[in-house]
């Protein structure tokens, strides 16, 4: 199925968001993750279901600054 | 306060805009604007700040200048290295513009000093590299309601978003805490490009002018973030937390307090994780 991850259209296998951060080998602590506009509480990213046409927004830590 | 002839000139571009005009720029010349770090970030906003004559530059930092930083920093010059960068980066302001006044804090920004100083301004923009300083900078504004301009830079990206405490989605809304000390790589062995620090500094120099003029819509629940190789900008629009920890409905963090190590690092995006370098 067709989601868009961070503003592009990825084809990907189904499944919860933590599958998706296991796929792409994103270490879930390192991310805050966005479905449809909607923050998930960290407890939720292995019981949230991805559907076709979901958009998902990760954003990873940005720290520098000096 | 009255400018004298030699300001509405210095002035004249802001003043011919309808936006600004005389009253915006007295707003000006009366804001106080703290820079929480005097590096690269802190370098522009200092810089367009002081130019644009805002009354009070804060300037908060307890490094001195480094070969390693004037790639970037540009409030520095080579025969600052070596110098305090508060007193460093107060001359280059007040020879950009004698109007200025410079409040120097040569220190490190902590839970103790954090509120104290703080509670002088009307803006704080972060500037610092450590994510124990931005979740500091972060709880610190929202125990003073000041509205806070945060910036972040790594490699080749960037974020900027304004915070209005209690009224838009805070650091910690998003990022709950600083991320766990072994998964972040430290700025020093990440790299930045130092055009990067000039284009998200002047971003956040820009917010906190509106912020001080009241003029158009700020960056408010809405994460800004620029990819450098693409030339692209995104925007990720978050919103307050009802379960923030800070500034959500039932607070758990009452007052300030140090989260982490203050040597833990940068950051890291999977695609983009610092190699070694090869000589
Ligand atoms: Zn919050």
């Amino acid at each position: 199925m067709q989601v868009k991850i961070n503003g592009k259209s990825e084809e990907i296998q189904g499944g919860t968001v933590l599958d998706l951060l296991a796929a792409k080998k994103i270490e879930p602590q390192m991310v805050a993750v966005e479905v449809n506009d909607k923050m998930l509480e960290r407890d939720h990213l292995g019981t949230t279901r991805l559907n076709d046409g979901d958009q998902v927004e990760f954003l990873f830590y940005m720290g520098g600054g000096r | 306060m009255e400018f004298t002839d030699e300001q509405i000139s210095r002035y004249s571009r802001h003043i011919l805009l309808p936006e600004v005009g005389g009253k915006g720029q007295k707003k000006i010349a009366k804001a106080k604007i703290l820079l929480v770090g005097a590096g690269g970030l802190g370098s522009p906003a200092a810089l367009y700040l002081a130019a644009a004559g805002v009354g009070t530059i804060g300037l908060i930092d307890s490094d001195v200048v480094d070969l390693t930083n004037l790639q970037r920093q540009i409030l520095h010059h080579t025969p600052d290295v070596g110098r305090s960068k508060v007193l460093s980066g107060k001359e280059k302001i007040q020879a950009l513009n004698p109007d200025v006044q410079v409040s120097m804090y040569e220190e490190r920004l902590t839970a103790g000093n954090a509120l104290k100083i703080f509670s002088d301004y009307d803006v704080v923009i972060d500037g610092v590299d450590n994510f124990t300083a931005k979740f500091l900078i972060n709880d610190a504004c929202y125990f003073a309601n000041k509205p806070l301009v945060h910036g972040g830079i790594l490699r080749f990206d960037g974020r900027v978003t304004t915070i209005i405490p209690k009224q838009s989605a805070c650091y910690r809304c998003v990022f709950k805490q600083p991320p766990p000390a072994g998964l972040v790589a430290s700025c020093q062995e990440a790299g930045v490009i130092g055009v990067l620090a000039g284009i998200i500094g002047t971003i956040q120099a820009t917010e906190a002018l509106k912020l001080v003029l009241g003029i158009g819509r700020p960056l408010t629940n809405r994460m800004l973030d620029f990819d450098a190789r693409k030339t692209q900008f995104r925007e990720i629009h978050v919103k307050r937390n009802p379960k923030c920890a800070l500034c959500g409905d039932h607070p758990t963090i009452t007052e300030l307090f140090d989260d982490g190590d203050p040597y833990a690092g940068c950051t890291v995006r999977p695609d983009t994780q610092p190699k070694a370098v090869r000589l």
